[in-house]
């Protein structure tokens, strides 16, 4: 067995926490424009770690650095009350998994990826199918849909960013499921 | 039916900067010509550090994934079903609002004989007052407090300008009872609560009953929650925590609509604070390690002086007064 590459391993082990993670952070974080910028904390000093030694398990690792990070930042700031740090320690059982089962049936998977696509804006929809299923250059793109270079490269650019969200920052959702 | 997925965070923090640069370089690389000198550039901004690696593999990541679907080809084109246009939150509330007016248009009655709109009510420093509304609530205004009443034939609109107030609401779902308070609402679900201003940032204390609370915005950005009797909730624009202390803590905080003040687990700066609310006299600590000395104790509003020999007696601090100051040092 090979050793994986920080980008593989991150990409293996951590995003698929993403969503608890994001759950998380924002049950314990008063201000929600605040959540983007922790959670990118958190996956820098999770990956210092992993650039000595590759952790094992990840998710309780995971969650105790967001929560030391979480504390780092109650100190700093005057809003949150003291108190909060108390309820961060009754809220540390938020960190149950949300998906048990690790491995996402085929299935579901290619029922999610649908879902993200149809959700996102029509016309960045209709950029994103074409690179993806089609596999045009954006250049391509711009000429079958008669629009400028920079419009199609804004949507390629919005689109993946939407995906990401979509398909790591929000939890699966379990009522939809058979 | 799914509504569309446009929604970026709000604000643009750093890493949110950091990901529309990583988006840009993804972007470039995948769906345009790309050089070796574009490789070199995008290795540089990488290796600049980890944040900016992170932000990248998270969209390679998400990328990759979406590989799947090329295995049904046609699955996203046939789902490609009309959307559903999502209306904005503004919009929604302009209806909402809209509907409400109709609603109300038809049962404008009693409150049309109020005849006393916008009313100002204030006290002075050290001053306390209770004022009986036309609707039936109270209001009882503690010191240095600003609060103005527009009772009207469709809402009752109270602004705490400034200061601290305790609210006995009569309840009454056709004619809410609403408060604004530095950008925040309040609004009453049939209530006991009292709320205390300090600039942008309240303190609402609810006693009995139920209260909604919307805080201002920041960076487009608002909280709300529903308080319980017992709880305590501090507000900032964009931010709102909640808590329930002990039940002796809420009635400490309300000690002062009897004249007095409690501190259960205050520093000497805290409650001079407090004191200076209430007093002309000013109380002045510049000594940061006296201002952080725990205090405890009960005292009159305007008990200066008794608290000055606390102050003497117990900490063994000296207390120098000044014209309008008392001054306490080691």
């Amino acid at each position: 067995m090979t050793v994986p590459d920080l980008a593989t391993w991150f990409g293996r082990e951590v995003l698929p926490l993403e969503a608890v993670l994001t759950q998380f952070l924002s049950r314990n974080w008063r201000n929600e424009s605040d959540i983007v910028d922790l959670r990118q904390e958190v996956y820098v000093r999770i990956c210092e770690m992993a650039q000595k030694e590759f952790p094992h398990p990840v998710r309780p690792l995971l969650f105790s650095i967001a929560r030391n990070l979480l504390i780092d930042r109650i100190r700093k700031t005057n809003v949150v009350p003291i108190e909060a740090v108390a309820d961060l320690d009754a809220l540390g059982i938020a960190i149950e998994p949300l998906t048990p089962d690790r491995t996402v049936a085929a299935r579901e998977e290619i029922r999610r990826l649908q879902d993200a696509m149809d959700r996102l804006p029509p016309r960045c929809r209709e950029v994103v199918t074409l690179a993806r299923l089609e596999g045009l250059s954006g250049k391509e793109i711009a000429a079958r849909m008669n629009i400028s270079e920079a419009t199609a490269s804004y949507h390629l650019n919005h689109g993946v960013r939407l995906l990401a969200n979509m398909l790591y920052g929000e939890p699966t959702d379990h009522r939809r499921q058979k | 039916m799914t509504a569309q997925y446009d929604s970026m965070p709000v604000t643009d923090g750093e890493a949110q900067a950091i990901e529309a640069a990583a988006a840009e370089w993804f972007g470039r690389r995948h769906f345009w010509n790309w050089t070796q000198d574009e490789e070199a550039a995008l290795d540089a901004w990488l290796n600049q550090s980890l944040a900016h690696k992170v932000a990248y593999w998270r969209l390679a990541a998400a990328w990759q994934r979406t590989d799947r679907l090329k295995a049904i080809p046609h699955a996203v084109a046939q789902r490609s079903s009309p959307v559903v246009e999502r209306r904005s939150p503004r919009l929604l509330r302009l209806g909402l609002v809209a509907a409400a007016l109709i609603v109300m248009a038809t049962s404008v009655g009693t409150y049309l004989s109020f005849g006393d709109n916008t009313k100002l009510y204030s006290t002075g420093i050290g001053e306390s007052r209770t004022i009986n509304l036309a609707d039936g609530s109270r209001v009882e205004l503690n010191t240095d407090t600003v609060l103005e009443t527009d009772l009207t034939p469709y809402a009752r609109n109270i602004t705490l300008e400034k200061g601290e107030a305790y609210f006995q609401v009569r309840h009454d779902a056709s004619h809410p009872f609403v408060v604004k308070v530095a950008g925040h609402r309040i609004t009453d679900l049939g209530t006991k609560f009292t709320i205390r201003r300090d600039g942008d940032r309240i303190q609402v204390v609810l006693v009995e009953g139920k209260a909604r609370l919307e805080t201002a915005p920041s960076d487009g950005i608002a909280r709300a929650a529903t308080l319980s009797p017992g709880e305590i909730a501090n507000a900032a624009p964009g931010t709102l925590s909640i808590r329930k202390p002990a039940p002796a803590k809420i009635s400490n905080i309300l000690a002062w609509r009897s004249g007095v003040l409690v501190f259960d687990d205050k520093t000497l700066g805290q409650a001079a604070a407090e004191f200076n609310r209430y007093n002309r006299i000013k109380l002045v600590i510049d000594d940061p390690s006296v201002a952080r000395t725990q205090v405890a104790g009960k005292f009159p509003t305007d008990g200066v002086d008794r608290f000055a020999d606390v102050v003497r007696h117990v900490f063994g601090l000296r207390v120098r007064t000044e014209r309008d100051t008392m001054v306490i040092t080691r």
